[in-house]
C-alpha cells in the first residue's frame, strides 16, 4: 500500500465496511445494525439454530436425511441436518461459499465417500432405503441418484459414447439399436440433439461450455435416475446457456426430483419449488420459494438474500 | 602472474567497482534519503559498474588463454635455425613437444642440443612476457571499463534494465552449453561415421547380414563382403528391447495403477520409494545378476521344458532390463493418471462406475498419450541400455527371433569395438562410430515421436 493510501485511511474513522468473509463466523454476526441490536453473536449460533426454521417436510418425500452430520477429519462440516426431497421437486440449496451445501449434496450419492477422512452419521434414505447401510452397493446408489458437476466433465470421447457410457456399464441396452435410442432420447431431452446429431462421432470435449454441460446432463439422464444432483451446473456458463439449461430443469423436473446447489438466487427463484439455506454447516430455513424471498423467517437468511451477506 | 592471481585481483576490483558504482549513484542524488530520485535502486548502479568492470577483462582473457599457445610456438619456431624451420609438420611438432617438455623441466625425447636449449629459454622468456602482458592488459581494461560506467551513472541511467539484460545473456549462454554439446556430441560422430562410410559402403551397413567385424581388420581381407551388416545387430537389440518392454509396460502399468487409483496412502508412502530405489540399482549390478542368476535360470528352466537354451540367452538380458525399467514406466505412467482431471473421476462414479471400470473406460484412455509417451522413452532407455547386455547378452551376431539364443545388441558391439588398444583408422573401430549414429538417430525418432504423441492428444484434457 503507498504511502499515500494509508494516510488516507487513518483520516477516515470508520473503516468503509466490506463483504466480510463468510467462512469467518464472526464478521457476519458482529457487524453493527441499527435495526437488530441483539443479533446472535457466532458462540450462540449453534443453540440457536437447533432447529430449521420453516418446513423441512414435503408432501410427496423421496429423499429424507435426518440428524445428517458430516466431518472431515476433525473439522465438522455439516451439523444434524433434516430435509426432506419431494419426487418430481426441484428444491435449491443456497447458501455463502463453504457453508456445506455442497458436502450435503455429496452425501445424497455417497460421492463423500472418495474422500478418505469424511464420515458422514445419521440417516439417509432414497425412496425408504438406507443408502449408508452396509449392504447398500454406492455404485447402484449412483446409477439411481446421477450427478451434473459444477464444471462440465465430458470423457474424452465421442459425443455418443459420452452419453453411451452408462447404460453401457449398466447395461441398459440390449443391442445397437436400443442403445442408439436411448441416446437420442437423452440428447433429445438435454436439448443437445438438433445441435449435435450430425457429428456424434466428434469428441464431447470439442463443445462449447454449454454444450458441454448439457451434454453432461444427457449422459445424466441415460442411466435414467430418479433424483439428479447438480452442483452449481451455470457457473461456468454465460447468460444464455445458463437459461437454456434452467429450461432443462424445468422439463426434467416432470420425470426426476432435482437438488441443485447454486450461488445465484435468481435460479432458484426461477428454478426451484422450495429453497433450502445453509450456513456454517447448519441448515437455517426450508421454505417454499416464494416464502423464502419474499418473507424469510430467520434473520441469517434474509441477511443472505438481501445481499447483505455471502 | 598466475591465472588464479589475476582472477582473484579481477574480483577485488570488481567488489571496489560495486562499490563505486553505488555511492556515485547515491552521492550524485545527495544521499541515501532521496534513493527515489534514481532510476534503479543504488545497488543495480553498482552491478553495472561490475558489468563493465568484469566483462570485458574476462572476454578478452579468455581469448588470450585460447591462442596463446599457438602464438607463443609460433614465435618460437619462427625463431629456430633454418634448418629445423624446414622440417616436415610431424617432425616439428615432435620438436615442439621436446622444446615445450624442456622448458617446463619434463623428460625429453633425444639428445638436448644447444639449438633445443636456445628454443626452450626462448620459450620460457615468450610465455612470461605473454603472461605479464595478459596481467596488464587484463587489468587495465577492468579499470576502464569500470571508469566508463562509472562515468555514465546519471539517475537517469536505466542500471537495472541493463543488468537484467546482461542477466538474461548469462541465461541464454547457460543454456546454449547443453544444446552446443549435443552438437558437438553429433558432430564428432558424424564425422567418424563418414570416415567409416567411405571404407565400408552405406548399403552394405545398413542391409548387410552379416556382422564380424574382426575379419575386416587384416589388410588382405578389407573390403570382403558381409562383415559389416548391422541388421543382426538391430534385430537383436529390438529383441531383447521387445522382451524388456514386454515386462516393463504390463507390470509398470498396472503398479502405477495400484499406486494412484487403489492403494492406501500408507500404502504408497512405502512402495513408491522402494519402487525408485529399484530405479537407483546400478546397470551394472542388474548386469551381474542377469548374468550370474537369471541367465542360468532361465537355461535350466527351459531345460527342463525341453527347450536348448544359451547360456547367455536374449530371455535373460530382456527380462533383468525389463525389471529396470518398470519404476521408469511406472512413474510415468503415474504422472499421465495423475494428470487426468479428478472431474473425469468425479464423473465416471457419478454415474455409477465401479473404480475399475472408471478406470478402465475413463481414467486409461484419457491418460493414455501420457502412457504412450512415457513407454517410447522407456523403449529408448532400453535400446541404449549398455551395461546388462555386455554381461548378459553374448556377442555373437545371430540373426534370429529365438529369445532362448545368443543374441548380440548395438551398444555391446559399441563397447567391444572400443575397449582395448584400438588404431582409430580401421574401419573395424571406425564401425562402432557408425553403430553409435544410427543408434542416436533410432532414439531420435523415438523421442520425437514420444513427445509429439504426447502434445498432440494433451490438449484435449485441459
Amino acid at each position: 500500500m503507498t504511502m499515500a493510501a494509508m494516510s488516507e485511511l487513518d483520516v477516515n474513522k470508520e473503516p468503509p465496511v466490506s463483504p466480510a468473509p463468510v467462512e469467518e463466523p464472526v464478521d457476519t454476526t458482529r457487524k453493527p445494525d441499527a435495526r437488530s441490536p441483539h443479533r446472535p453473536v457466532s458462540g450462540q449460533l449453534t443453540e440457536l439454530l437447533d432447529e430449521t426454521v420453516g418446513n423441512v417436510h414435503c408432501d410427496d418425500p423421496f429423499m429424507t436425511a435426518r440428524d445428517v452430520n458430516v466431518y472431515y477429519g476433525d473439522n465438522h462440516a455439516i451439523r444434524n441436518v433434516n430435509l426432506e426431497i419431494g419426487k418430481k421437486e426441484v428444491i435449491a440449496l443456497i447458501g455463502p461459499s463453504g457453508c456445506g451445501k455442497s458436502t450435503f449434496l455429496r452425501c445424497l450419492n455417497r460421492m463423500n465417500d472418495s474422500i478418505d477422512t469424511a464420515r458422514v452419521t445419521g440417516d439417509i434414505r432414497l425412496d425408504g432405503m438406507d443408502i449408508y447401510s452396509k449392504e447398500l452397493d454406492p455404485v447402484a446408489l449412483r446409477a439411481r441418484v446421477g450427478m451434473v458437476f459444477q464444471k462440465a466433465n465430458p470423457f474424452p470421447k465421442s459425443i455418443y459414447d459420452n452419453v453411451a457410457y452408462g447404460p453401457r456399464i449398466h447395461g441398459l441396452a440390449a443391442d445397437r439399436a436400443e442403445l442408439d435410442n436411448i441416446v437420442h432420447t437423452s440428447l433429445e431431452r438435454a436439448g443437445l440433439l438438433q445441435e449435435v446429431k450430425d457429428r456424434l462421432d466428434e469428441p464431447g470435449t470439442g463443445l462449447s461450455g454449454g454444450q458441454q454441460q448439457r451434454l453432461c446432463i444427457a449422459r445424466t439422464i441415460a442411466v435414467n435416475p430418479e433424483v439428479i444432483l447438480m452442483d452449481e451446473p451455470c457457473s461456468a456458463l454465460d447468460p444464455i446457456a445458463t437459461a437454456r439449461i434452467e429450461d432443462l430443469m424445468d422439463e426434467l423436473s416432470e420425470d426426476y426430483a432435482i437438488v441443485i446447489v447454486t450461488h445465484s438466487m435468481q435460479q432458484a427463484a426461477r428454478v426451484s419449488k422450495r429453497v433450502a439455506y445453509f450456513h456454517l454447516g447448519l441448515l437455517v430455513e426450508v421454505d417454499e420459494t416464494d416464502r423464502i424471498f419474499t418473507n424469510p423467517q430467520h434473520k441469517l437468511t434474509e441477511d443472505y438474500i438481501t445481499g447483505r451477506i455471502g | 602472474m598466475q591465472n588464479t592471481t589475476l582472477i582473484l585481483l579481477l574480483g577485488a576490483m570488481a567488489v571496489v567497482a560495486f562499490y563505486f558504482g553505488r555511492s556515485r549513484s547515491l552521492a550524485l542524488v545527495g544521499g541515501a534519503s532521496k534513493s527515489a530520485a534514481l532510476h534503479s535502486l543504488p545497488g543495480y548502479y553498482g552491478y553495472f559498474t561490475v558489468v563493465w568492470c568484469l566483462l570485458p577483462a574476462l572476454a578478452l582473457m579468455l581469448l588470450w588463454l585460447l591462442f596463446e599457445p599457438r602464438l607463443v610456438v609460433a614465435f618460437v619456431v619462427s625463431g629456430l635455425p633454418d634448418a629445423e624451420r624446414q622440417m616436415t609438420g610431424g617432425e616439428l611438432n615432435l620438436l615442439v613437444n621436446n622444446i615445450q617438455n624442456l622448458a617446463s623441466g619434463d623428460a625429453v625425447s633425444g639428445e638436448v642440443d644447444s639449438v633445443l636449449r636456445a628454443a626452450a629459454d626462448r620459450y620460457n622468456e615468450i610465455s612470461q612476457w605473454s603472461r605479464r602482458l595478459l596481467a596488464v592488459l587484463v587489468l587495465g581494461i577492468a579499470g576502464l571499463g569500470a571508469t566508463y560506467a562509472w562515468r555514465r551513472i546519471q539517475p537517469d541511467l536505466r542500471a537495472r534494465n541493463r543488468v537484467e539484460q546482461v542477466i538474461l545473456y548469462l541465461l541464454v549462454a547457460a543454456s546454449s552449453i547443453a544444446i552446443l554439446t549435443t552438437v558437438g556430441i553429433v558432430l564428432s560422430v558424424l564425422f567418424e561415421a563418414i570416415r567409416f562410410f567411405q571404407k565400408v559402403p552405406l548399403t552394405e551397413f545398413l542391409f548387410g547380414l552379416n556382422w564380424s567385424p574382426q575379419t575386416a581388420i587384416r589388410a588382405d581381407q578389407v573390403g570382403s563382403s558381409g562383415s559389416f551388416g548391422a541388421v543382426p545387430l538391430f534385430t537383436g537389440t529390438l529383441l531383447i528391447t521387445a522382451i524388456a518392454m514386454s515386462v516393463a509396460v504390463p507390470i509398470g502399468l498396472m503398479t502405477a495403477i495400484y499406486l494412484a487409483e487403489y492403494s492406501s496412502a500408507r500404502m504408497r508412502a512405502i512402495a513408491k520409494p522402494l519402487l525408485e530405489i529399484l530405479a537407483g540399482i546400478p546397470t551394472v549390478v542388474y548386469g551381474f545378476f542377469a548374468a550370474l542368476t537369471v541367465a542360468p535360470w532361465v537355461r535350466r528352466a527351459g531345460e527342463g521344458l525341453g527347450f536348448e537354451v544359451a547360456s547367455e540367452s536374449a530371455l535373460a538380458a530382456g527380462l533383468v532390463m525389463g525389471i529396470m525399467i518398470i519404476p521408469l514406466v511406472s512413474s510415468l505412467a503415474d504422472d499421465a493418471i495423475h494428470a487426468v482431471p479428478s472431474a473425469m473421476r468425479d464423473g465416471a462414479l457419478g454415474l455409477g462406475s465401479t473404480r475399475s471400470e472408471t478406470m478402465t473406460k475413463v481414467i486409461l484412455p484419457a491418460a493414455l498419450p501420457g502412457i504412450v509417451g512415457g513407454v517410447l522413452l522407456a523403449v529408448s532407455r532400453a535400446i541404449g541400455e549398455t551395461m546388462i547386455v555386455v554381461m548378459a547378452a553374448g556377442l555373437a551376431a545371430n540373426l534370429t527371433a529365438n529369445p532362448f539364443e545368443a543374441v548380440t545388441t548395438v551398444t555391446v558391439q559399441i563397447v567391444t569395438l572400443l575397449v582395448g588398444d584400438q588404431e582409430f583408422d580401421s574401419a573395424k573401430t571406425l564401425a562402432a562410430f557408425a553403430l553409435g549414429l544410427m543408434l542416436f538417430l533410432v532414439t531420435l525418432c523415438l523421442n520425437i515421436l514420444g513427445l509429439r504423441f504426447v502434445r498432440k492428444y494433451r490438449e484435449q484434457y485441459d
